[in-house]
């Protein structure tokens, strides 16, 4: 059985399965609309939290939100499931497909054969379309992909049932019925509302603008602190979350001025238009960010003054986005 | 960033694989938003080849450690497998400290026949290669 699927590449799995999935049913909902209807923007900066003996850090929100958040704003009844066992899960994911219900799912990208080894570590946020199966061969949609793929029941039962942060226990989400309308308006401004709220209010140093702050003082310390070879593998890691395939360029932060823009000529709002173009500049500086992390990593210098050049330029960044996201509340 | 500005420099990974390409958001030359195709970024290739550079320097001290004693192949596959202790305890279903014991080679050679094919399914291999690390 296979459902006749349209594939579009794009630039964020979360989103993109989203934006997929709704087009299917025939809602023209666009990738960067998902991302900012669903609040996917964020940055969180966690030392305590390692992945393979580097701190974490993300410029997105936790994983699952962005379709929650969109079904939820624009009144669209999807259902969410997570499994005990593999076998429960692959099965309902056959009933699924049998059903018609093209189906996305969170995955580790690791057992993912198609996808470049270079990619393949335990990330566990990776998120699909499953629009079909045959002879125990599924057909896959991945937005990072250019064309469509297939898996082998083994590979994906691994792949949902991978263990680690954040763990998928096989949680897959489809959409079951969709409103005649869309109140987009509505829906853009609670999704802005939300993020202006996850970027300003944290009241601990980890999460939001003030994370940004934080790491900018955590880099300061690196060459005091750490070995050469450990500071460069912090600073490597920062640049993957930001610059690795599936985000958009800048940590998302292009993917979020293309929805603001996008917002703009929706709402007829001049402000968002206005604010696009500040994100735009925002994102460029983050660009510019990694290309000089990049560089003391090449070089493979504990150079105090590269760490704290870097850290000020870091420092630049947050007082560019807390004042961005000020400006940003203000609007509504 | 502009569409021109849209970096196309192709990743150089050992196993020659340069796909897919990645989707970026860029601005027309009006400022109005549109995706683009990009072969991928130096940046990004240089902190990607900086990851895999540290998994070898890893494995080759591990390779060390085993033959001066200290330490037991499931060291070596951890780091084969990109996992870590956390990672690897929870597919093992043990806590973090017993597979911490089992990387040490006295425990390691007097591990159960089962835990042994338990470690050897999580590492894709057979008993066999998980005895040795070649």
């Amino acid at each position: 059985m296979i459902i006749p699927f349209e594939h579009k590449s794009q630039a964020h799995c979360e989103s993109g399965v989203t934006s997929n999935l709704l087009k299917h049913y025939g809602l023209p909902i666009s990738e960067p609309m998902a991302f900012g209807i669903g609040s996917g923007l964020f940055f969180g900066h966690l030392p305590f939290v390692k992945i393979n003996g580097v701190p974490g850090t993300t410029y997105r929100i936790y994983p699952g939100q962005i379709f929650k958040n969109v079904c939820k704003r624009l009144h669209i009844k999807s259902n969410t499931q997570r499994f005990s066992t593999v076998e429960k899960g692959m099965q309902q994911l056959n009933e699924n497909i049998q059903q018609n219900i093209p189906t996305g799912c969170q995955v580790s990208v690791f057992y993912l054969p198609f996808l470049p080894e270079v990619f393949r570590f335990h990330f566990n946020a990776h998120n699909l379309v499953i629009y079909g199966e045959e002879n125990k061969m599924y057909y896959v949609s991945d937005p990072v992909m250019d064309n469509k793929c297939t898996i082998a029941y083994d590979d994906l039962a691994k792949a949902r049932f991978a263990k680690g942060m954040p763990e998928p226990k096989g949680r897959m989400y489809y959409i079951k019925e969709v409103p005649h309308n869309l109140d987009l308006d509505t829906a853009i401004k609670k999704g802005i509302k939300q993020t202006c709220m996850f970027m300003k209010s944290p009241p601990v140093p980890w999460f939001g603008v003030n994370a940004i702050r934080f790491l900018s003082k955590q880099i300061l310390q690196y060459p005091q602190k750490l070995e050469p070879r450990k500071a460069t593998l912090y600073l490597g890691n920062i640049i993957r979350m930001q610059e690795e395939i599936g985000t958009g360029g800048a940590g998302f932060r292009f993917l979020y001025a293309a929805f603001l823009q996008e917002a703009a000529s929706q709402t007829g709002n001049t402000n968002l238009a206005e604010l696009s173009q500040v994100m735009t500049s925002i994102g460029d500086q983050w660009r510019n960010f990694a290309y000089n992390t990049a560089r003391i990593c090449k070089a493979r210098s504990s150079d105090v003054v590269s760490y704290s050049e870097l850290s000020a330029q870091l420092n630049r960044i947050y007082e560019a986005e807390k004042k961005f996201y000020t400006q940003l509340a203000n609007v509504y | 960033m502009n569409i021109e500005e849209a970096p196309q420099h192709k990743r150089d990974f050992k196993d020659g694989n340069t796909s897919p390409q990645k989707v970026l958001y860029v601005t027309n030359a009006d400022g109005s938003y549109t995706q683009t195709n990009s072969d991928g970024w130096e940046v990004e290739n240089i902190a990607l080849q900086q990851a895999w550079e540290e998994i070898d320097l890893q494995l080759e001290e591990e390779k060390q450690h085993i033959k001066n004693g200290i330490s037991s192949p499931i060291a070596y596959y951890m780091i084969k497998n990109r996992m870590d202790i956390g990672i690897l305890a929870a597919y093992v279903g043990k806590w973090q400290w017993q597979v911490k014991r089992h990387m040490k080679p006295a425990i390691f050679n007097s591990l159960s026949p089962s835990l042994l094919k338990k470690y050897a399914a999580i590492f894709n291999i057979t008993v066999d290669e998980l005895k040795s690390i070649n």
